[in-house]
């Protein structure tokens, strides 16, 4: 048992280094004079940076099952895993300038590291009682990161309405795993793979809808996708850019498992996730037409890319493109809603639209790296976002669901529509005045995610390679 | 080499954004010889390019997802090159032309280059992700040109044009991953699919693919019904930029319907070529009336370019018919369609340029606002009376030279839809000598009594493409053989 033991804690590495720095973080926090609280940040980036590196040394050679069957350290989890601890790291170098002045921002930093915590557990979660664990870590930290600002109204007001609702959905999706234990009399996704053939088609179908609710709260999906908008256009900027991209990397990953294990004769899943995905994309896009708040647009248009990103669980067990695609659309999207939110901050939280007006002149790079993000947002080619959406449609042709492929490009239409909202005024008209800015840190920050952006779609091939012939463990 | 044509000018075009502010009157130089490279490039092609060869030359490739079948490969046939050439031409007038730059030359000649780069590889591409890659960036390109340098109600006119041929690409990609899923092993090679025809036809699947692809290229070329983003585009666009659209842009689609419609679906296509003439012959007449009825200089040229559009896709369309009609008169009919985009390329080219001259001197495009032009600028009236001619299909230019060919072409193939579409040219003579009649003739009213002629810069862009037209008319075999090159291939089914 121990030496097992011991072979298991070998192989979740990455995960211990993350839960021990964390833990060391919050001693550091708590005795560490106020004036010193901002050397908390570059604790969070060692902490952060030794757990990608572990990630990455364990790339070679992945570890596959291990915690007694609980835990899925596949090649998909430690991808999943590196790009939410670039996703963190990008989100710290946000964060430095921005709390300056906020006494408390020690806390901030190790929220920050336990809820990136819960979105890694959640990718390699293959038991029902570890996924639990992962989505309430996730969770409960991203109530209070969305909530940090806690004297500001839209704060408390954005981090309110998503505990409210998270509330709501992490309980329907609790009742629905002691449904799914009820019915199959086993914990891990194996058990339900051969513990659900037999079982009362209503009751499974049943647990599965709680479960897929608690999943898609995570993601941003239709019906419990409210929160995105809200909290991009509330929270404190650079943790509604955490919060719309780290715990979907975490959800699509383990919504991708489950969908593996489930018996398709017993569940339809897949016209399940197909109408999800349908309905989440064309009801994020139209939400985001005619919005004059450039940061509750950006809400607004993750929950559409969460939409996009669904074909790929549709296409699961069907097309060879579907894992590539899954994580080319997590890599390009994460970092694009980054970049995104790196301009915003860098503009000092700049959110109406008509503020953007005649930017195009005054600050060329930023609304470069704007349009850049909004261009491959849209699937323009080479960037980012065109690899993902190729790769995704490409997966549903395959798969026979031919129309989701169809609805996305027309989605994709109508995204350019208010994404040139913002790019256009910016561009077209002149007159305006040089707006104050953040550091340079938060500079770099967005040169950093836009390149990365650029980059995910020329130099594709590395990725592609990785990823092609990926197997997803799922108990 | 060809490789040079497209990268030279990109990474010009990082360069002179690059370039600080103090000397950015260098811009415009600088953009200058640059786009003489690429015709360097095209001259030294056409030298090497063998007519007796069937298939790609000059051929260049370099690996870059493989893992997906993506390659960078790019090279010419007739058709592409015939295309080539033109768009190099055309840039190096349009960037020649005298333009305000709205104090932006900078962002304004980087702009131009970076979008002759990517136009130029859309034709050079046999790749279908690297042709989709640069398909779409002119869009991208063309938008900030119409947005930022545009006059009028610019910003809505350049989202129209983003949004509706978005739209239709988004519509070709679809069929271009359609195409890839059917092949075996996957691949994107065009060379590859036109060699092996990997969609099998009659199925489902194929109709889809080719109503996708044909949808994206419609959109692009534009035909009747899907032109509607055209007319506000090209009219509050800056000059050079309706030069471009018109010239190089439209081309893209018609390029498109040869190259991939018809050559990698030819049984497809052939099922689809009747109606497809039909809608050419609708574009034709519908272009010509609508373009008769404008009362703006600029509506008018771009309405006659719907006109034009058709004659091309009708010409393809009695191409792409196998099997009715002799092989000659399908051979000629595409030999006609491809010497018309190069014909209308020069001819609008300089027509938009001459209403960028008239909008620059008379600040309005309103026809009825002029009169007697022809006492005061000569040259002006010159240029666009030889350029009105051409577009109507004056024998001895370049336009008839074309237009007979495609409907000598189509005669034998589908001899009603001729006759019909032929009443297009008709209309056209009519509304053009209605132009010059309304610009040219008649009383000069007092106030534009001190009209200046054209200038030196402008004469720069304006003669070649002049000269080119009277050229193509009157000794046209150097170009028909190279792109009789091609014709010959695709319509006798040969696979190069």
């Amino acid at each position: 048992m121990t030496a097992e033991m011991g072979r298991a804690a070998v192989d979740i590495l990455p995960v211990l280094i993350l839960v021990s720095g964390a833990i060391i973080l919050i001693f550091y926090v708590m005795f560490v004079p106020r004036r010193l609280q901002a050397s908390s940040a570059m604790g969070a980036v060692i902490v952060l940076g030794a757990t990608g590196f572990a990630t990455g040394w364990y790339l070679g050679d992945a570890p596959g099952m291990t915690f007694f069957g609980t835990f899925a350290a596949d090649r998909t989890w430690l991808w999943g895993t590196l790009i939410i601890v670039v996703v963190t790291v990008l989100t710290v170098a946000l964060s430095v300038e921005w709390f300056q002045t906020d006494s408390r921002q020690g806390e901030y930093y190790v929220l920050l590291l336990l809820s990136a915590l819960g979105a890694v557990l959640l990718a390699g979660a293959v038991d029902l009682m570890e996924f639990i664990l992962a989505m309430l870590l996730s969770s409960v930290t991203g109530f209070t990161l969305a909530a940090f600002h806690r004297k500001s109204r839209a704060a408390t007001e954005a981090g309110m309405k998503y505990y409210l609702l998270g509330a709501l959905a992490n309980g329907a999706m609790a009742y629905g795993v002691a449904l799914l234990f009820g019915l199959s009399g086993g914990t891990s996704f194996g058990d339900l793979r051969t513990g659900l053939i037999g079982a009362d088609p209503t009751a499974v179908v049943v647990a599965f809808g709680m479960v897929t609710i608690g999943i898609a709260f995570k993601l941003g999906a239709v019906p419990v996708h409210q929160w995105m908008p809200d909290v991009a256009e509330g929270s404190p900027a650079p943790a509604a850019a955490f919060l719309l991209v780290a715990g979907k990397v975490g959800a699509l990953i383990v919504l991708m498992r489950l969908a593996t294990v489930l018996p398709e004769t017993v569940v339809g899943w897949r016209p399940l996730v197909a109408v999800i995905a349908a309905v989440t994309m064309t009801l994020g896009n139209l939400a985001a037409l005619w919005q004059d708040d450039v940061r509750r647009m950006l809400g607004w248009s993750s929950v559409s890319q969460t939409g996009y990103g669904l074909l790929a669980v549709v296409a699961v067990g069907r097309s060879d493109l579907a894992i590539p695609s899954m994580l080319f659309f997590l890599a390009a999207y994460a970092l694009g809603n980054m970049a995104a939110f790196a301009v915003v901050v860098s503009l000092r939280g700049l959110t109406s639209r008509e503020s953007y007006r005649g930017l195009g002149s005054t600050h060329p790079w930023l609304m470069g790296a704007l349009v850049v993000t909004f261009l491959s947002f849209v699937g323009i080619p080479p960037l980012g976002g065109f690899a993902a959406k190729l790769l995704l449609m490409g997966a549903v042709i395959e798969s026979g669901y031919a129309w989701l492929a169809i609805l996305t490009v027309i989605n994709s239409a109508i995204s350019l529509f208010y994404y040139a909202r913002v790019m256009g005024p910016a561009y077209f008209e002149t007159g305006a005045e040089r707006r104050p800015l953040m550091g340079r840190l938060t500079f770099w920050a967005v040169g950093v995610a836009t390149v990365a952006v650029v980059a995910i779609g020329v130099v594709a091939q590395p990725l592609m390679e990785a990823w092609r012939a990926l197997v997803l463990l799922a108990g | 080499m060809l490789t040079l044509a497209i990268f030279v000018p990109l990474l010009v075009a990082a360069i002179v954004l690059a370039i600080p502010k103090r000397y950015e009157h260098y811009a415009r130089p600088l953009a200058i010889g640059t786009s003489f490279v690429p015709l360097i490039v095209v001259v030294v092609a056409w030298a090497r390019f063998d007519i007796g060869t069937a298939g790609f030359q000059l051929v260049e490739t370099a690996s870059w997802i493989p893992s997906l079948g993506v390659s960078y490969t790019v090279g010419v046939d007739g058709l592409s090159l015939a295309l080539v050439a033109l768009t190099a031409l055309l840039f190096t007038v349009s960037i020649v032309f005298p333009i305000d730059d709205h104090g932006k030359p900078r962002a304004y000649f980087a702009t131009f280059l970076f979008l002759e780069a990517i136009s130029l590889g859309v034709f050079l591409s046999l790749d279908l992700i690297l042709f989709f890659v640069f398909w779409d960036l002119s869009l991208v390109g063309m938008y900030f040109l119409i947005g930022i340098w545009g006059h009028g109600d610019a910003q809505r006119s350049a989202l129209k044009f983003f949004l509706y041929t978005l739209l239709g690409s988004l519509a070709l990609l679809l069929g271009i991953l359609g195409i890839y899923l059917y092949t075996d092993p996957r691949t994107f090679n065009m060379i590859e699919i036109i060699a092996t025809l990997p969609v099998p036809a009659g199925g489902v699947g194929a109709v889809l693919i080719f109503l996708g692809i044909g949808v994206g290229f419609a959109v692009k070329t534009p035909l009747v019904p899907f032109h509607t983003w055209l007319p506000p585009a090209h009219v509050d666009a800056p000059a050079p930029a309706s030069t471009i659209l018109a010239g190089v842009l439209l081309k893209m689609g018609t390029y498109g319907f040869i190259r991939i419609s018809l050559q990698m679906m030819p049984e497809t296509f052939q099922r689809f070529a009747f109606p497809l003439g039909v809608i050419a012959v609708v574009s034709i007449l519908y272009g010509a009336l609508v373009a008769m009825a404008q009362t703006n200089l600029k509506r008018l040229i771009a309405y006659t370019s719907v006109n034009h559009m058709g004659y091309v896709i009708l010409g393809i369309a009695a191409a792409g018919a196998l099997g009715i009609g002799s092989e000659a008169s399908r051979s000629l009919a595409m030999t006609g369609a491809v010497v018309e985009m190069v014909a209308h390329g020069l001819i609008t080219g300089a027509l938009f340029l001459v209403s960028g001259s008239i909008l620059a001197r008379g600040e309005t495009y309103e026809l009825d606002q002029y009169g007697g032009l022809a006492s005061r600028a000569p040259r002006l009236a010159g240029i666009t009376m030889l350029a009105a001619f051409a577009s109507l299909g004056l024998p001895g230019l370049a336009g008839f030279v074309a237009e007979f060919q495609i409907f000598a072409g189509t005669l034998g193939v589908y001899p009603w839809l001729a006759g019909i579409g032929l009443l297009g040219i008709v209309i056209t003579a009519a509304l053009f000598l209605r132009m010059i009649q309304q610009v040219f003739l008649g009383d000069l009213p007092v106030r534009w009594d001190g009209w200046r002629d054209l200038q030196k810069s402008e004469l720069y862009a304006l003669v070649p493409l002049a000269a080119l037209v009277v050229v193509i008319g009157v000794a046209p075999a150097w170009l028909i053989r190279v792109v009789d090159s091609l014709s010959q291939v695709v319509t006798a089914g040969i696979i190069p």
